[in-house]
């Protein structure tokens, strides 16, 4: 454990104190704690209430030796390292299972004391391998540290008696060694994977002597229900959890802090190199926004940033038929910008414009819709932010006046009731989805409503009050119908409407929301869900307080995507649950920047803030600042890039790290798009799909080449920082900058923290901004301006931005994507833990160990109404196309929903899905595909070898002599 | 192209239909699609309810007829 970076304060905080903003394990801080004052060796000290001696003496200045004792886990008491002597306790108590009491004395070091310590260490070293020079954690482990600390200097059991030293190393995980014989049986690493994690994946077996750390009854790591977070290996205080990494390399010697680049949890790392080689990422204790967790993506899957794939020069091609050829920088951003240029000229101002990526910086992705802006003169600019939370921006915009999450995660800890619509946490946002999981253990109600049980219903301690299976596309339904119940029941917060909310908007809406045709009982049949579970549902929701909504892109990716992201905010407005701690209409942002993306004006309609382009105020200041006009009517969506290219119209686009062949939907509706452009620019890391469309490819950075911003789901924006020199030699903005200057528009920024500056000059809600108030704070939560000079944590608290509430209209309509005879199935798709999207970074890295492609789950009945049994090769139809996947028959998905992943090229699942989209956004409709799956058949060994057998029995041997 | 813009303007106006007035769904419409749409898709879907409209709902037509011709972008 690389612990120089945090000083370990031995048992977690109880309150505010020294990095203690939240609470732990599921508890948030009792502001009510009354503080103590006890004496350390003559030291006083004042702490919370309910901390223990232990982490007293060290917030003194005292150090205790201790090996089972750290302050991310609750005590345990197993070492006995850590006894003290307090005035008037008889015995030796262990300091960090006692708590302080009022003027309690401790005496932290004496005789006997030292020489129970070192009776301990013998112990311990008795059943140890001696070889520390040549051991991994050499300079890095704790056992040595307590050795040292207790002056151990001779073992008198000897080592001739039993041990444990020749047991065998279990590699089979591919990022990290379990090492019994190193192992001191602290039990660290079952309590991590147990409090921290919540997967309970491992487990002493045995007692005494024979104890032994157990992954499972598969006695291997790999095939256990271990999820390779890495908390364990953190946890561990010697070699006995090990990152290959580092037994391979040695120990780092640098360490950099930047963000992950993965999801939109936004979890802070050490990046600990040797030079500009990284040998670990180490979650960040310190962050707060993932207090010290990660999960296999951000901890161990980044090989992708050196893998051979990577494409290092840019390369150029006339026409897309031809072979690559590279080229110079110089001739390549010439060549962009003189065919932007041409093309411009030849088919109108709005024949260009640029897809931005929701996996970028804030500073690039500024840069790209200034590039469109100022440079290109048009609003075409689009991100992928598009495809996923683009409702989130929408609906929440139109209710309370601002498109971003209203509560941090640690709100989390506050939540009585925790209600889960269309989304995977412990998938999708691991780190966060561990966080809800403890103060689900803890006591908070759960209820979840998606096409398939995800594994948040059944978990470790953990069950769901209620799990509502609705039909993909019912959402809107089902959310109606449990507003009906509310205001039937008469459950609605009437003061918090009345105090805060547009009343006319309110009345019109609750007319509407109390017909009967918004009753559980006209819904029931149309989702699915049996009316007294929706009555339950509301009732619960609405009667346990605080309530929070967690929603993903199971509510977003739907033909009535903002709808839904309305009517959930109408429901955190009806019970008065939004701009409270603890409750708040959450959005579980998909990448890593698409908060950042939205914010930085990436949208064709909206400027920095969004900020409407026909906002006059903030288009002067643009127009000021840049030194040109702007044009005030919006710009093309990506679907209407893509349609307008079908017919002639749009004709230049630069795909800024984005790959729409695999992410977007009806992927032939784009490469047909693609095809009659003139001119497709690709900028990055790898050549994807879309690059079979491109002219031109532009060698990006991977995170770990950057400096910039990332914005999390939490509005919290957190420092990339750079670890290694961009590879292609070039930063992407910079390159950006170089085609823009090549366009005619002069663009000189010498360092990404200058983008910032000018994104804070412009943008209201980000006035307080700044690379070095971000490095001094540690990140930053927008709005951060004069009224909130260090960030907001919750918004909307004392009144919502737009002023009002307001309470839209919601009216179910159904998808236009029925099911029929022909595709009477209904598919939705998701994600799993290991891969990230379109799979193309975590393709390239040791996880595909445990996934290698995508795989159908199909309910029981559906399938052996179909033939097909677990495991069998399957064809799935829909109207746009066919794929093919191999199955998983499992009763997750109800009978007439499959479910499949879509994080593989070869599966093909975005060729099935359609062009139906969000009507406010559209976002496509993802979630919702009518198809057909049958077997394939294919020959099996056995047969070929009848078939071939058959044949020789056919064969006629002339007799002899004819 | 013009099927898609009946069909996105058409849901459109789906969402709109829970209002309890004609003027409200119609000026819902309209400014939604004079805050989201392109002037070139605006002036396409005008020209085609002014040809004949197939296809296009009723609310629809009512909001285009509503929408003044963008001014040309320079």
């Amino acid at each position: 454990m690389w612990s120089k970076q945090h000083a370990d304060l031995g048992t977690p905080s109880r309150g505010g104190e020294c990095g203690g903003r939240s609470g732990r394990n599921g508890h948030g801080i009792d502001k009510s704690a009354r503080e103590v004052t006890v004496l350390i060796d003559g030291k006083e000290v004042r702490v919370p209430e309910g901390t223990s001696v232990l982490r007293a003496a060290a917030l003194a200045g005292v150090g205790v030796p201790k090996l089972c004792a750290t302050d991310t886990l609750e005590p345990f008491g197993s070492c006995r390292l850590c006894l003290v002597e307090i005035e008037g306790k008889r015995g030796f108590p262990a300091s960090c299972t006692t708590l302080v009491e009022a003027g309690m004395k401790v005496k932290t070091f004496s005789e006997r004391l030292a020489s129970l310590r070192r009776g301990v260490m013998e112990l311990y070293i008795s059943d140890h391998p001696l070889d520390c020079l040549t051991c991994p954690a050499d300079g890095d482990c704790e056992l040595q540290d307590m050795a040292g600390d207790v002056g151990l200097r001779e073992v008198r059991y000897g080592y001739a008696g039993k041990n444990h030293l020749q047991a065998a190393k279990e590699v089979s995980n591919p990022y990290f060694t379990f090492d019994p014989a190193k192992c001191i049986v602290c039990s660290r690493c079952v309590r991590a994977c147990d409090e921290i994690q919540g997967t309970f994946a491992l487990t002493v077996e045995g007692r005494g002597f024979d104890s032994l750390i157990q992954p499972g009854p598969t006695k291997e790591f790999l095939s256990s229900e271990c999820v390779s977070c890495g908390a364990c290996v953190l946890a561990c205080p010697t070699s006995a959890l090990m990152e290959k990494a580092v037994i391979d390399l040695g120990l780092p010697s640098e360490s950099t802090d930047t963000t992950c680049a993965y999801c939109g949890v936004g979890c802070s790392f050490h990046a600990e190199t040797k030079g500009a080689t990284v040998v670990r990422m180490t979650p960040n204790q310190e962050s707060l926004s993932n207090h010290g967790h990660s999960c296999v993506k951000g901890r161990f899957a980044w090989s992708y940033a050196t893998s051979r794939d990577r494409v290092t020069k840019p390369m150029l091609r006339k026409n897309i038929e031809e072979p690559w050829t590279e080229v110079s920088w110089q001739e390549a951003i010439q060549y962009v910008a003189s065919e932007f240029l041409r093309i411009r000229e030849k088919h109108g101002r709005y024949s260009i414009g640029a897809v931005s990526s929701s996996r970028c910086t804030n500073e690039e992705d500024y840069i790209v819709q200034k590039l469109v802006r100022a440079v290109f003169r048009n609003n075409n600019i689009d991100t992928c932010a598009r495809v996923c939370h683009s409702p989130t921006g929408y609906g929440l915009k139109k209710a309370f006046g601002e498109s971003a999450g209203t509560n941090p995660f640690d709100s989390v800890d506050q939540a009585n009731l925790i209600f889960v619509v269309g989304a995977n946490p412990t998938d999708g946002h691991p780190v966060f989805g561990s966080r809800m999981k403890q103060r689900l253990r803890a006591g908070a109600k759960l209820i979840v409503a998606d096409p398939r049980r995800i594994d948040l219903v059944r978990n470790p301690h953990i069950q769901a009050d209620l799990y509502l299976p609705l039909r993909p596309g019912t959402n809107v339904a089902l959310l109606n119908a449990l507003a009906h119940v509310i205001l039937e029941e008469k459950l609605e917060n009437r003061e918090y409407v009345e105090a805060r909310c547009d009343l006319s908007a309110y009345e019109k809406w609750r007319a509407f929301v109390l017909r009967p045709e918004n009753s559980p009982e006209a819904m029931a049949p149309v989702t699915g869900v049996p009316a007294e579970s929706i009555r339950a549902a509301a009732r619960l929701y609405a009667t346990t307080k605080p309530a929070a909504i967690y929603y993903g892109l199971g509510v977003t990716e739907h033909s009535q995507g903002s709808t839904a992201v309305m009517c959930l905010a109408n429901l955190g407005m009806l019970t008065g649950n939004v701009g409270v701690e603890g409750a708040g209409v959450n959005p579980l942002r998909g990448q890593n920047n698409v908060q950042g993306s939205c914010d930085m004006g990436s949208f064709p309609h909206e400027l920095t803030g969004y900020r409407h382009v026909s906002n006059e105020t903030a288009r002067r200041s643009f127009e000021r600042a840049w030194g040109v006009e702007i044009d005030p009517e919006p710009g093309f969506r990506i679907t209407n890039m893509l349609s307008a290219a079908s017919i002639g119209e749009f004709k230049g686009l630069y795909m800024h790290g984005e790959d729409l062949v695999q992410s977007d939907p009806d992927a032939s509706h784009v490469i047909e798009g693609l095809r009659n452009m003139e001119l497709v620019v690709l900028h990055d890391i790898f050549l994807n799909e879309s690059a079979r469309y491109a002219h031109v490819f532009l060698p990006g950075c991977s995170f770990l080449e950057k400096d910039g911003t990332f914005t999390n789901a939490e509005r919290r924006i957190q420092l990339v920082r750079q670890v290694m020199p961009p590879i292609c030699g070039k930063q992407e903005w910079e390159v950006m900058q170089e085609i823009a200057q090549a366009m005619g528009y002069p663009m000189h920024y010498n360092h990404a923290s200058e983008i910032m500056d000018e994104v804070a000059r412009l943008t209201p809600t980000f006035h307080g901004v700044s690379f070095e108030k971000l490095a001094r704070l540690g990140s930053i939560q927008w709005p951060c301006n004069e009224n909130a000079p260090e960030g907001t944590l919750v918004l909307h608290q004392k009144e919502f931005v737009r002023g009002k509430g307001f309470f839209a209209l919601t009216g179910y309509v159904a998808t236009q994507e029925r099911v029929s005879e022909r595709f009477p199935l209904l598919l939705t798709t998701g994600r799993i833990l290991f891969h990230y999207n379109v799979g193309t970074q975590t393709r390239r890295t040791a996880n595909s160990t445990w996934s290698k492609e995508d795989l159908l789950e199909i309910h029981p009945s559906d399938a052996e109404e179909r033939g097909i049994r677990d495991g069998d090769k399957t064809e799935l139809r829909s109207r746009k196309g066919s794929a093919l996947m191999h199955c998983v028959v499992t009763e997750r998905v109800a009978p007439g929903t499959v479910y499949a992943t879509f994080h593989f090229p070869e599966n093909r699942t975005n060729v099935l899905t359609t062009e139906n989209s969000d009507w406010a956004t559209n976002c496509p409709e993802y979630k919702v595909t009518a198809v057909q799956v049958s077997r394939v058949f294919e020959p099996v060994r056995g047969e070929e070898r009848e078939n071939g057998k058959a044949a020789k029995r056919r064969e006629i041997v002339p007799a002899a002599g004819e | 192209m013009i099927e898609d813009l009946v069909r996105m303007a058409n849901q459109i106006g789906d969402f709109f239909g829970s209002e309890p007035s004609q003027e409200e769904a119609t000026a819902g419409i309209a400014e939604h699609l004079k805050k989201f749409w392109t002037p070139s898709m605006r002036e396409k879907l005008i020209e085609y309810a002014q040809r004949d409209g197939k296809g296009l709902s009723e609310p629809v037509r009512a909001a285009l007829s509503r929408l003044l011709p963008p001014s040309a972008g320079s």
